[in-house]
């Protein structure tokens, strides 16, 4: 019953995002590239799922407990990736996946974080994005406060070259720089395998190389900097198919 | 971590059919030519060969080269007599060694 | 040795890093030479596989096919403007027909890339494709 309806939703995100005028970066990927990302015995982000199913299963931290203890399989996590980030009610802040492994990980089984971008939170958030694979982005009401931050970021002109996101992503996609599509920056697809880092990375490794790019000082891994940003990134592609973990060039 | 290969293939074939092994492993595949922050070239560290058997007898092998991108892909096509499992072996600059299995069953 | 001595000497490393450390169409040749000492080689109906495009030089899907209606016991890749000639090299236990072998390569530029395939009787096919590759605009600055 799990596969239709996995479909269904599939073909209807599929219709709906054919409808607005939003476009993954994934429809500018070549066909082998995008054959990359399709197929799982391909897609090189499946050693970090595999990775991630090894750690699912291992007890760990003070409270000797795996992520299976508690959830059991990693299958009943189907679609909770795509409601990240999420309103953390104990903080009264915006949690993303990340920070909600890290969070699991600090207090239910009482292990020091892994802390970002480390090769084990990828791994378990790469397993945990492919339970939401076609399910449709949703962002979350309680965080329009948050969002309205991350616009005002997103439109911000920042670094010694003096560009925001909006003035590359929203005013001239579809342009080239260089040889290169400018893409809507839609944020369906992470943790992605980017070929250029030639490993898996998260969102907010991928805001800081457009930072660095912009010859702008980036954010702190974890900030709220980058948390609104993705906050407004997931409201901005609401309703766009998840396709994490993706292949990006 | 153990957890480093991935082979895909499918569970039953029909005898004498011709079907698709997929390989992956994770590794970094440093070329040995690249330059790092002190300017000196960081060591050569790649898988150097993949090797197929079914239970032991040796299919399929490839010889690598720094050219293989990061974390190497491989896939060809094969045949079955008999079932078994098809075991992929990595071996790698400085011991590196990984291994994953499938069990194939010939109908 | 002296601070000037030692600018010059980097600057001389850094000067032959890349004349060293790239094969030519010479080098090819040579490796090539020495996979078919001296057997037949024929141009022939290999297939390279290669995006025409190529997105990132990091990795390329490239897939190598041997002819339907003929059994190979070997498929050879080698690339010119690469650090060194020898990208992979397949080896099939039995002579296997439509063999074929798909893989993801690093190429350094745009280049030629030449495909061998080894019979059964030990002659070889060989086939050359050209593949351009653009580079990224927003590459990763590591700091």
């Amino acid at each position: 019953m799990r596969l239709p309806l996995v479909l269904l939703l599939v073909a209807w995100a599929a219709a709906a995002a054919a409808q607005d005028a939003r476009r993954s970066g994934y429809a500018d990927m070549g066909p082998a590239l995008r054959a990359m990302q399709d197929d799982d015995a391909a897609n090189p982000a499946s050693l970090w799922v595999l990775e991630g199913s090894a750690l699912w299963g291992a007890r760990d931290g003070a409270a000797q407990r795996a992520c299976a203890d508690c959830h059991g399989a990693p299958e009943t996590l189907q679609g909770v990736a795509g409601r990240y980030p999420a309103f953390d009610a104990k903080r009264a802040s915006a949690v993303d996946l990340a920070g909600r492994i890290e969070e699991c990980r600090t207090e239910r089984q009482q292990a020091p974080p892994f802390g970002r971008e480390t090769r084990p939170l990828l791994a378990l958030e790469a397993l945990v994005v492919r339970q939401s694979r076609g399910v449709p982005l949703a962002a979350d009401p309680a965080l329009a406060a948050v969002a309205s931050v991350g616009e005002t970021l997103w439109r911000q002109r920042i670094g010694q070259l003096d560009l925001s996101c909006a003035q590359c992503h929203d005013d001239r996609a579809g342009l080239r720089l260089g040889g290169t599509p400018i893409p809507q920056a839609h944020a369906t697809a992470y943790p992605v395998y980017r070929l250029e880092w030639q490993g898996l990375g998260s969102l907010q490794r991928r805001l800081r190389n457009c930072m660095t790019g912009v010859r702008a000082a980036p954010y702190a891994y974890g900030s709220q900097e980058y948390l609104a940003l993705e906050v407004y990134l997931a409201r901005r592609s609401a309703g766009m198919p998840h396709e994490g973990p993706g292949v990006r060039p | 971590m153990s957890a480093r290969g991935l082979v895909s293939a499918p569970a039953r074939v029909k005898r004498g059919e011709v079907f698709e092994v997929k390989t992956l492993v994770a590794h970094p595949m440093e070329t040995g030519f690249r330059p790092g922050f002190d300017g000196r070239l960081i060591p050569r560290d790649i898988v150097t060969r993949m090797a197929v058997s079914l239970d032991g007898a040796e299919l399929f092998a490839m010889e690598m080269s720094p050219a293989i991108a990061a974390n190497p892909y491989v896939a060809f096509p094969m045949t079955l007599e008999k079932g078994g499992v098809l075991t992929v072996e990595w071996r790698g600059d400085n011991g590196f060694v990984a291994e994953a299995r499938i069990a194939i069953a010939v109908a | 040795m002296t601070a000037r001595r030692q600018f010059l000497a980097g600057a001389l490393a850094l000067a032959c890093v890349p004349s060293a450390a790239r094969a030519t169409p010479e080098t090819v040749a040579e490796a090539v030479r020495q996979l078919v000492a001296g057997r037949q080689v024929r141009d022939g109906a290999l297939t390279i596989d290669v995006p025409p495009l190529v997105e990132n030089g990091n990795a390329v899907p490239l897939t190598v096919a041997a002819p339907a209606g003929l059994s190979v016991v070997a498929l050879h890749v080698f690339t010119e403007k690469n650090p060194q000639p020898h990208v992979l090299h397949a080896r099939f236990a039995a002579p296997t027909p439509a063999a074929r072998v798909a893989t993801r390569v690093k190429l350094a530029d745009s280049q030629t890339v030449l495909a061998l395939a080894e019979l059964p009787d030990g002659t070889f096919l060989r086939a050359r494709a050209d593949v351009i590759v653009t580079l990224a605009a927003c590459i990763e600055d590591p700091t």
